[in-house]
C-alpha cells in the first residue's frame, strides 16, 4: 500500500516535471517559429533589433564556445591526470585543491563574471598593455577572450569533476598491466590511461559546453557587446552573443514589446545551437567509445 | 562440438599427479638459481605482509607457491618485479637477486627490470586494443615501430601462448571480444612479446573453468623449456600437477621450500602436511 502511494507520487512528481517542459519547449517553439527565416539566421540586426536577424550573436556564441573549450579542456584535464595519477592521494594538497574545486563549482556565475573584469580584464589585459604596448589600449578591455577565459575558469570544475572520474573508473589492473610490461608512467599514462578513459573525459567537454553555452553574468562585463556592426576578428575584439542577446532584447531595448517575436525565436535558436553543439560532442563520443571497442 | 573433443585431448595429454615417479636424485644442488631471495621483510604501512622469506627459483623450472587466502602469495610476488612500488607507504628489508644483480635497491631502473620479469595477473587485463596490439604494445613502448618486426613478434608470441590458431584471423579486432580463457592467453602472450627471462603468474586460472585451465597448465609446462616460472595459486592441485618446486606460505612466512614431490609427499613441517591434507582452513 505504501509502496504504491510512493511509486504513484514519483510518477506524478516526474509529470509535472515532464509536463513543465514540454510547456516551455512549446511556448518557445509556437512563438519562435513565425520569425525563423534563413535571414534571420544570417543576418545582422536592424532597426533597433526588431528587424533583420542575429547572425553576430550566432557567430559570437559558437566562438565564444570554442574558444572556452579550448582553454578548459586541457587545464582541467592536466590537473585531473595530476590529482588522480601524480599526487598522493592522502597528500593534504590534493585534499585542499579537491575542497577548492568543488567550492568553485557553487559560486554563482555573477562573481565569475566580476572576477572575469578585475583579473582578465583590468589586471591580465591592462598588465599586456602595459608592458607589450606602452600602455595603449589593446587587451585591457572586455573581449572574446577575457570571456572566454572566464566561461573556461567556470567551466573547470565539471571538467576536472569528470575527468577524474573518469580515470578513477579505469581498472587497477590495466594500469599495472601496462607497468608490468616495463611501461614508465608516462607511456602507461598516454597509451592505456587516457585512452581507456577518453570518453568520459569528452563527457566532461560536452557537460562545460551545455553549462556554458547559456551563461550570461560571466560575459556581461568580459566581452559581450550589445550591438556591434561587424564580427570578431582578433581576440581582442568584442563579440554578440545570444544569451545576452536575449537579455538585451529584453530589458534594455527602445522598445521591449516591438522585439518579443525576435526575443521567441533567439531563445530557439540558443536552445538548437547548445542542442547541436552537445549532439556535435556525443557523436564524437560515440565514434570514439566504438573505435576503442573495436581495439585500436 | 568437433573444438569440444580436441580440448577434452588436451585435457587427457596432461600429465597427471606425479607422486609415482621417482624423486629426481639430489636435483636441488644442481639446478642454476635464477633468483634469490635473502631474509626478505615487506610492510604495508605498519602491516607486516612478508617476514623473513628466504628462498631460491631456479631457472627453467616452474616454481609454484601456495597458501591460504591472505597469507602474503601475491605480496611475494610482486616484489619480485617491483609493482608494490605503486602502493604509498610501502617499505622492505632484506634482499633479492635476479642472476647476481640486486633488484630490491631503491635506485634500480623498474621498467628494464619488468622487461626482464613479465607477469601475468589474476584477473585478465587486456588493454581496449586489438588482439595485435596488445600482444605488440610491450615491443612498441620499447621503441620497435617496424611492422613487419612487430607482426613476426605477435605471431610467435600468439604461438607460444597457445592462442594462434585461435585468433590469427581477427588479429584487428578488438580483445575484448575474447573468452576469459583466451584472454588469459593473450595476456601471456603479450607477457612473452617482450621476451622476458622470467615469467610471475598470479592465480592465472583462478576465474578459469577446468578445460581452459587445462590450456594454460599444459602451456607453462611447455613454456619452461625457455623461460624461468614463477606460479602463486590457491589450488594445490595444480601446484603438484606444474611446478617443480613448492613453497608454503603461512601468515607472511614461508613455512617450507622443497622439491615439489618431496612436499606434497614428505613435508617436514607440520603446519604443510595439515595444508595440503585439507585438515587447516
Ligand atoms: N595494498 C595493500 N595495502 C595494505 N595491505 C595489503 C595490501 N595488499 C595486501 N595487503 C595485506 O597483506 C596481506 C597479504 O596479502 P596478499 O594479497 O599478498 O595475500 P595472498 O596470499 O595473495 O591472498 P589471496 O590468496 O587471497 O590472493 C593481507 O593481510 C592483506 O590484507
Ligand atoms: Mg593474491
Amino acid at each position: 500500500m505504501k509502496d504504491k502511494l510512493f511509486i504513484g507520487l514519483s510518477a506524478l512528481a516526474m509529470l509535472v516535471i515532464l509536463a513543465m517542459l514540454a510547456l516551455i519547449l512549446g511556448n518557445i517553439f509556437w512563438f519562435g517559429k513565425d520569425r525563423l527565416s534563413w535571414e534571420f539566421i544570417s543576418a545582422s540586426p536592424r532597426v533597433g533589433m526588431t528587424e533583420g536577424g542575429i547572425f553576430p550573436a550566432i557567430f559570437g556564441t559558437v566562438a565564444l564556445v570554442f574558444l572556452m573549450t579550448i582553454a578548459v579542456m586541457p587545464a582541467g584535464v592536466m590537473t585531473a591526470i595530476y590529482l588522480e595519477e601524480y599526487a598522493r592521494a592522502d597528500s593534504k594538497m590534493v585534499h585542499i585543491v579537491q575542497q577548492a574545486v568543488a567550492n568553485l563549482a557553487g559560486v554563482p556565475s555573477i562573481v565569475f563574471g566580476l572576477f572575469g573584469l578585475g583579473f582578465f580584464v583590468n589586471f591580465v589585459g591592462r598588465g599586456v598593455d602595459g608592458l607589450f604596448f606602452g600602455g595603449e589600449l589593446n587587451y585591457g578591455q572586455p573581449a572574446i577572450l577575457w570571456a572566454s577565459a572566464t566561461l573556461a575558469l567556470l567551466t573547470l570544475p565539471v571538467v576536472i569533476v569528470t575527468t577524474s572520474e573518469a580515470l578513477r573508473a579505469v581498472p587497477r589492473e590495466i594500469k599495472e598491466g601496462g607497468l608490468a610490461l616495463g611501461a614508465t608512467r608516462l607511456q602507461n599514462l598516454w597509451r592505456i590511461i587516457i585512452p581507456s578513459a577518453l570518453p568520459g573525459i569528452l563527457t566532461g567537454g560536452i557537460l562545460a559546453v551545455s553549462r556554458g553555452a547559456g551563461e550570461v553574468a560571466p560575459i556581461m562585463f568580459t566581452g559581450a557587446a550589445y550591438f556591434l556592426p561587424y564580427l570578431p576578428t582578433s581576440p581582442n575584439d568584442q563579440f554578440m552573443e545570444l544569451g545576452y542577446h536575449v537579455y538585451v532584447m529584453a530589458t534594455q531595448s527602445p522598445d521591449v514589446e516591438a522585439t518579443k517575436p525576435i526575443l521567441y525565436s533567439t531563445v530557439l535558436v540558443l536552445l538548437a545551437l547548445t542542442f547541436l553543439l552537445n549532439l556535435l560532442a556525443i557523436y564524437l563520443r560515440a565514434r570514439l567509445r566504438k573505435r576503442f571497442a573495436e581495439g585500436r | 562440438m568437433e573444438v569440444m573433443g580436441e580440448e577434452v585431448e588436451t585435457l587427457d595429454k596432461l600429465p597427471q599427479i606425479r607422486l609415482d615417479t621417482p624423486a629426481r636424485p639430489e636435483s636441488l644442488p644442481a639446478e642454476k638459481e635464477k633468483i634469490r631471495i635473502e631474509d626478505f621483510s615487506f610492510w604495508y604501512g605498519k602491516t607486516k605482509a612478508l617476514d623473513g622469506i628466504t628462498s631460491r627459483v631456479y631457472q627453467n623450472r616452474i616454481t609454484a607457491y601456495i597458501g591460504p587466502s591472505g597469507c602474503g602469495k601475491s605480496t611475494f610476488l610482486r616484489c619480485l618485479n617491483r609493482m608494490n612500488d605503486l602502493i604509498p607507504h610501502t617499505r622492505w628489508e632484506g634482499r633479492i637477486f635476479l642472476d647476481e644483480e640486486e633488484i630490491s635497491r631503491p635506485s634500480l631502473d623498474l621498467t628494464a627490470l619488468r622487461r626482464q620479469v613479465g607477469m601475468v595477473f589474476q584477473k585478465s587485463n587486456p588493454f581496449p586494443k586489438t588482439i595485435f596490439e596488445n600482444v605488440a604494445f610491450g615491443l612498441r613502448i620499447a621503441g620497435e615501430g617496424n611492422l613487419p618486426k612487430l607482426s613476426a613478434a605477435v605471431e610467435e608470441s600468439l604461438k607460444q601462448a597457445a592462442l594462434w590458431e585461435e585468433v590469427k584471423d581477427k588479429l584487428e579486432r578488438s580483445a575484448l571480444a575474447l573468452s576469459g580463457g583466451q584472454q588469459q592467453r593473450l595476456c601471456i602472450a603479450r607477457a612473452l612479446a617482450v621476451r622476458p627471462e622470467v615469467i610471475l603468474l598470479d592465480e592465472p586460472c583462478s576465474q578459469l573453468d577446468p578445460i581452459s585451465t587445462a590450456k594454460i597448465e599444459e602451456l607453462l609446462l611447455d613454456l619452461k623449456s625457455r623461460y624461468t616460472i614463477v606460479l602463486v595459486t590457491h589450488n594445490m592441485q595444480q601446484a603438484a600437477r606444474v611446478s617443480d618446486f613448492s613453497g608454503f606460505f603461512l601468515l607472511g612466512q614461508l613455512v617450507e621450500f622443497d622439491d615439489t614431490r618431496k612436499l606434497f609427499t614428505t613435508p617436514s613441517d607440520k603446519r604443510t602436511e595439515d595444508y595440503i591434507t585439507g585438515r587447516f582452513g
